[in-house]
């Protein structure tokens, strides 16, 4: 019957009846990655590396000498590995077309939506998800848009049948996009298009505080009947994280307020354009960063044209816990460029493996999966890439292999099947 | 009740002259001051108004440049009669000795929308509901937004509360119009005079014929929906007024009637800002038009281009108010350019006229009148000459308006329009006391009050009190001591009565005594006083001589409030503008990797000679004198990054209004102060085209510049730029996600036809333009056969293979080439048909997924077309991505293997190829345009920045 199944499979994707990849078996046996530089994720390297995984975790890592490979050898001498690359809040799976309604599901009505989780509606089979692996994304937080409370996100690796078998874990947290201190005008109704103050931001804040209030009493009473409140359950007892989706210093330091008067225990700031002036704060109450795009424009005139680019150094160095995201934009189809975002910032002063941090090891931290993913090192996933070159460089991020889970899966995609297809198109007809 | 307030203000005007005065009012507001004798009348017998108003000893300014000291003004029938030293004074004379006081001419305001009220927009948002593609009416232009037919008089109620503010700032005539339209119509002046009735005050019903880039909002026909789109409308217009003008046109246009019937009048452009004022005038140089401009207040941020444009300026004097920056964590929200603003623009006036800028001053845009006399002030304390200021509210509209004869100069004939002031017109303490309007008196400030500043000894019930006098004549303010104690009082001054009510100085009782006195022209007064009591007595005010000029000297001293400290322009004014604009020096590039994008390839350790913005020499060890050296070791100096397709420094990119709009160019819109010209420059980018947007299958022509930070809009443009033309195909076109579902094509289909009939049509009109018959000139058309005739380029919007194929097959059809397919993301499904064809493809590296026909795309794109000999450039069509290209370009290395020096060629030589700029840009080579970038790594790297360009 297995058999069959694997012909049946085999078929379909000779046929491109799927042009979807299939997720990848269990891995079998044990596998040693032999000769690679291995970029561990957290700042460190080690050269000729010998990486042994079984069962879907890594066994064994360390230089070449102290360390026998074990079971199947894939020599990558001249090589790089890496642990999977993590992308936080994502709407990857989500929104297959932007344009077409029909497959948009990133948003809910309403304003106060904690009980919406994304997870639900991730599709597994998106063709955008598919095309991250090629480029060592293999992680994604799942995130829902929209609203004051936008819902409850998930984490994802993104080689799966289903989003059961996808979830690395589940409900991660809440997300809440903090009011803006600014607006731009109308123009149709003969407003000045410039920017102003938003007269409404206060009233916002306070009917934010009197939700998470009236959520609090919902938890504490332990209402059954108030489904919205008791999603923010696991935010007061410190198994969610709250993901504050925030703009500007002023706001940030409200931001910074409500964490301490309502004792969130994981708050994590994200997009925080003006992070890198409130630094200090954000240190000194432990407060991580998903920052905003590196491939952005600053909000503001006056403000430096590489800002964007340097501001994760900003942080960093002011040792503030700081990881990138990409939302924004077409955000889904540019995810997979994320890395090459980490190289925009070592261009601008930070070092590569520091960079590499913010896509890995910090990246973990914050979404608290750091105990099974984000570095090269033993008991955790073996959820890593080889790659020809620098992987956070676009001309030499050449993916040969990656794993998830210690499964080999595939690196093919709709556009390779579709590259592979026309190349061969032109060949033939010479 | 208008009786009632003259014989208020006529009462304190000569007492002896009292009687005969209050006689003549009443007969100049129950009849026309002016004589129409042919009027019936029946409510009394006829008067011949022909008396005449004398004023001595006054200081004449009969224009800004001649003052008439102790001279004479006689006046009569609403007109001067005469004006000097030696004027006979006739019998039948009502004579006021002014004493020294002065005499100007009233200011003339030539550009309001006084007694007329704007229409208001129905529809708040344009793009709500079924969208108007026609005009809405008949016998009219075909655009609803053109309406030279709007007569302001039609539309004038004369408002007289208005006119009394105007009044009170000093003016005395005013133009005005109906603020709506592209084409506005006529406008009217009116003299502000306030006891007379239109037949009278109305001095012209079509003074002038009015212009904009705003739509009207009486209709919601979509067509322009942007600036440009304004431009080429107005132009075409120009066209088609000439065209009826000599018998064309068997149908009946009343728009175009109107318009050209109004043709001589002056032609005021409402231009609304500066940079629009400077496009107006470029229009109106092609149109053969000297507009007048209406300027938007920051003249003075490009004050080379306004005087350039050789026009006279209508300048607002609405200055912005002072920005909240009390909250530092606010302040960001204030960026440096409005901070500018705020202190630049009090100068505006002084620049405008230091650069020998004629212009005229406007009320127009100020929040409320009365801050015109203030903002004058600021104008005058920030450098603004008195004598031009004076002109600008006087000779200068005048001439505008084409009244010289008439108005803003006291002369024989003249309009008896005049300011009767304390003392010169702009000093600080200066009053205006009477403007009169057609020889009508309006007082503001009655000129015989008694000026009662100073301070005073009050004797009140025996005690003795200090009071102090201080603020306006005619507005004082008292405050009162006894015994070095505050007393609450409060003063009203009202015709030559004295009222001052004093608080008991027990402040727990609500007691007041009430004085009341009348003044005459002595320093002290006495009169009753009402106890609390009710008891009468008496009390008098003496004043204190010291004081007096001690007092006069701290109150002028508390005026003189210094001139803000204007901080120096930039350019462009704002973040990150130059202080001076950068000249082209010689420089040397040494030992740098030099990718020189030809046959040399990549040159290591090798030194470039940049002179007069030409690259002169490449080679080892060179040496040039007066070179400033850069030492490049280790570096990477290669050609600047040029944009195939951008979208920035335009104040335009879509004219969707038209499934055609050929007839728009980018050139008419670009905007020099875009801060992203600042950042593609840090990104490496030398070279964009700014191409129109994708709303429809024929879109408008592209402008190609250089980001010369700092430059005008005119000096970024290529010297003779090849022409191009955007082209759109697919979900846009046919507004799959946004707009109607009423404009055609809304289909792929009816994409081609749509092509074929515009193509053919410009085919015919190449037939008629040859024919040697007259022909009806048409812009759009034109255009199209430019097209047709490999002219101008195509760079055409694309991303499905099958309408890429078609537009291939039609353009062969017509004889002509595609130039460009842009975006082309299923270009590698038709790369050999490209090639075929002759057809560049400029394209995104991995843009994908946002909507349905890019469901193909794929990163590889780039690559396939390249193996199968396409021409490809990576372009961005975003501000944010256009400053990393460089890191676009690479991305074709890792997809589908591209060679570095190919890849880099995609960005830099082939969109110069396709651009047909190669031969000046592009590639490092000798006699090319120095546009260079100097990188501190291989530009390929993601780690690669730009360091110097």
């Amino acid at each position: 019957m297995k058999k069959l199944v694997y012909f049946l499979a085999f078929i379909f994707c000779v046929a491109k009846l799927f042009s979807q990849q299939t997720p990848a078996k269990k891995q079998l046996g044990i596998h040693s990655i032999v000769g690679a530089t291995a970029h561990v994720g957290d700042g460190t390297i080690i050269e000729n590396s010998v990486l042994i995984f079984e069962n879907g975790k890594i066994k064994v890592i360390g230089a070449e000498g102290s360390i026998t490979p074990a079971g199947e050898i894939i020599n990558a001498k001249g090589k790089h590995v890496y642990p999977g690359f993590i992308a936080p809040n994502t709407t990857l799976g989500l929104v297959e077309i932007d344009a077409v309604r029909a497959s948009d599901d990133e948003s809910e009505i309403g304003t106060f939506n904690p009980h919406i989780r994304s997870v639900i509606a991730y599709n597994t089979e998106s063709k955008v998800v598919e095309s991250m692996r090629p480029n060592g994304v293999l992680i994604a937080q799942i995130t829902p848009r929209g609203g004051r409370i936008s819902g409850t996100s998930s984490i994802v690796q993104l080689d799966a049948w289903n989003w059961e078998d996808a979830v690395l874990k589940m409900d991660d947290g809440v997300h809440i996009n903090w009011p803006s201190i600014y607006k731009r005008g109308h123009w149709w109704s003969g407003e000045d298009p410039g920017i102003k103050p938003n007269d409404k931001y206060n009233e916002a804040v306070t009917k934010l505080k009197e939700y998470v209030l009236q959520a609090k009493a919902s938890v504490e009473g332990n209402n059954q009947r108030n489904l919205p409140h008791l999603a923010l359950k696991g935010v007061f007892e410190g198994d969610k994280a709250l993901y504050i989706h925030i703009n500007s210093e002023k706001a940030i330091l409200d931001a910074i307020q409500f964490i301490k008067v309502f004792k969130i225990k994981r708050p994590v700031l994200v997009d925080a354009d003006q992070a890198y002036k409130v630094a200090a704060q954000l240190k000194a109450n432990n407060i991580p960063v998903l920052l905003e795009r590196v491939h952005s424009t600053p909000d503001f005139d006056d403000s430096d044209y590489d800002l964007p680019y340097k501001h994760a150094k900003l942080l960093m160095d002011a040792g503030v816990t700081v990881a990138i995201q990409n939302a924004g934009d077409m955000e889904r189809a540019n995810v997979r460029n994320l890395p090459f975002q980490a190289g925009t910032v070592v261009a601008h002063g930070m070092s590569k493996e520091q960079a590499l941090q913010l896509i890995t090891l910090n990246a973990a931290k914050i979404l608290g999966i750091d105990d099974q993913v984000g570095t090269l090192a033993i008991g955790k996933d073996a959820t890593l890439f080889i790659s020809k070159g620098d992987a956070l460089d676009m001309r030499t991020n050449q993916l040969e292999k990656a794993f998830i889970q210690g499964r080999d899966i595939s690196l093919e995609t709709h556009q390779t099947a579709l590259w592979k297809r026309y190349s061969k198109k032109y060949t033939e007809k010479k | 009740m208008a009786v009632k307030v003259y014989l208020a203000l006529t009462i304190h005007f000569f007492v002896l002259m009292k009687k005969l005065l209050l006689s003549l009012s009443i007969l100049a507001f129950g009849h026309s001051m002016l004589a129409q004798d042919y009027f019936p009348k029946n409510d009394g017998v006829k008067i011949a108004k022909d008396n005449y108003y004398v004023f001595t000893n006054a200081t004449i300014h009969t224009t800004p440049d001649v003052t008439l000291k102790n001279a004479t003004l006689v006046v009569q029938k609403g007109k001067i009669v005469s004006v000097g030293k030696s004027v006979s004074i006739p019998k039948n004379a009502i004579v006021a000795d002014l004493n020294g006081k002065h005499i100007y001419a009233s200011f003339i305001d030539p550009m309001t929308s006084f007694g007329i009220t704007k229409p208001k927009n129905k529809s708040k948002n344009p793009w709500s509901g079924n969208l108007q593609y026609d005009s809405s009416r008949t016998g009219y232009y075909w655009n609803d937004h053109v309406r030279p037919e709007t007569n302001a008089l039609d539309h004038f109620k004369y408002d007289e509360k208005k006119a009394k503010e105007y009044l009170k700032e000093g003016f005395g005539t005013v133009n005005t119009h109906l603020n709506d339209g592209i084409i506005r119509g006529t406008s009217l002046l009116v003299a502000l005079n306030n006891e007379a009735n239109t037949s009278e005050r109305l001095l012209d019903d079509h003074t002038s014929q009015l212009f904009s880039f705003e739509k009207s909002v009486k209709s919601k026909q979509v067509y322009p929906t942007s600036l440009m789109g304004a431009i080429a409308l107005i132009r075409q217009f120009y066209l088609d007024a000439d065209w009826y003008a000599k018998g064309n046109v068997a149908t009946k246009d009343l728009s175009i009637e109107a318009f050209n019937s109004n043709k001589k009048l002056p032609q005021i452009f409402y231009a609304g800002s500066t940079i629009n004022s400077i496009r107006a005038d470029k229009l109106g140089d092609q149109a053969g038009v000297q507009y007048v401009l209406v300027g938007g207040g920051k003249e003075y941020a490009r004050i080379n281009e306004v005087k350039q444009t050789n026009a006279s300026y209508i300048i607002p004097l609405n200055y912005p108010d002072a920005m909240d920056v009390s909250d530092p964590l606010m302040q960001h929200l204030v960026s440096l350019h409005d901070m500018r603003y705020w202190n630049q623009a009090p100068a505006n006036a002084a620049v405008l006229s230091k650069n020998g800028v004629t212009f005229s001053l406007t009320t127009d845009r100020l929040k409320k009148l009365s801050d015109f006399s203030k903002n004058l002030k600021k104008a005058i304390k920030n450098g603004l000459d008195k004598k031009t200021a004076l002109e600008s509210l006087t000779t200068i509209p005048a001439k505008i308006l084409g009244k010289s004869d008439q108005l803003g100069v006291l002369k024989v004939n003249a309009i008896a329009n005049f300011l009767i002031t304390k003392g010169e017109l702009f000093s600080d303490d200066n009053i205006i006391y009477e403007n009169w309007v057609q020889g009508a008196k309006n007082s503001i400030v009655d000129m015989n009050t008694v000026d009662l500043t100073g301070s005073y000894a009050l004797t009140l019930e025996g005690k003795k009190y200090d009071l102090t006098i201080s603020g306006k004549p005619n507005k004082p303010k008292s405050k009162l001591k006894l015994n070095n104690k505050k007393v609450a009082s409060k003063i009203n001054y009202k015709n030559s009565w004295v009222t001052l009510s004093v608080s008991d100085v027990d402040t727990t009782k609500t007691a007041f005594t009430r004085l009341v006195a009348l003044i005459d022209k002595s320093a002290n007064w006495q009169g009753k006083a009402v106890l609390p009591s009710g008891a009468e007595t008496t009390f008098n005010v003496i004043k204190k001589e010291k004081e007096k000029e001690k007092a006069a000297e701290k109150k002028y001293k508390q005026k003189e409030e210094p001139p803000n400290k204007i901080m120096p322009i930039t350019f462009p004014n704002m973040a990150y503008g130059f202080s001076s604009l950068p000249i082209a020096k010689t420089v040397l590039f040494k030992n740098a990797t030099v990718w020189t994008n030809e046959a040399e390839g990549i040159l290591q350790t090798t030194d470039v000679l940049v002179k007069s913005g030409k690259i002169v020499k490449i080679g080892k060890n060179l040496v040039s004198k007066n070179a400033e050296v850069i030492d490049a070791t280790g570096k990477h100096l290669t050609s600047g990054i040029i944009d195939e397709h951008a979208h920035i420094a335009t104040a335009a990119v879509n004219e969707a209004g038209h499934n055609s709009s050929a007839e728009v160019t980018i050139e008419d819109v670009i905007d020099p102060d875009d801060i992203n010209i600042y950042r593609n420059l840090a990104g490496g980018v030398t070279s964009i085209q700014i191409l129109h947007g994708s709303a429809n299958p024929i879109g408008g022509r592209s402008a190609i510049i250089k980001l010369k930070w700092g430059e005008s809009a005119e000096n970024l443009k290529f010297n003779n730029a090849p022409k191009f033309i955007k082209f759109a195909l697919g979900e846009n076109v046919k507004q799959s996600n946004w707009g109607g579902k009423t404009r055609f094509p809304q289909s792929r289909m009816g994409v081609e036809q749509l092509y074929i009939d515009y193509f053919s049509r410009a085919l015919e009109y190449e037939q008629k333009m040859k024919s040697g018959k007259p022909y009806r000139k048409d812009i759009e058309l034109e255009t199209l056969l430019e097209i047709v005739n490999g002219a101008r380029f195509i760079s055409c919007h694309s991303y499905i293979q099958s309408e890429v194929n078609m537009l291939m097959k039609l353009a062969e059809k017509f004889g002509f080439k595609v130039n460009t397919f842009t975006h082309i993301l299923e270009g590698y499904k038709v790369a050999d048909k490209m090639r075929i064809h002759g057809a560049g493809g400029s394209t995104f590296s991995d843009w994908w997924a946002y909507k349905y026909e890019v469901n193909d795309a794929i990163p590889y794109n780039a690559s396939i077309m390249h193996k199968q000999g396409v021409t490809v450039a990576i372009n961005s069509d975003d501000p944010e991505m256009s400053r990393r290209l460089n890191q676009e370009a690479a991305k074709s290395v890792k997809y589908g293997g591209v060679s570095e020096e190919d890849a880099w060629k995609f960005v830099t030589l082939n969109p110069a190829k396709l651009l047909h700029i190669d031969d000046r840009v592009g590639s490092i080579k000798v006699g090319k345009d120095a546009d260079l970038v100097l990188w501190t790594d291989n530009p390929l790297s993601v780690y690669a920045k730009a360091e110097k360009q």
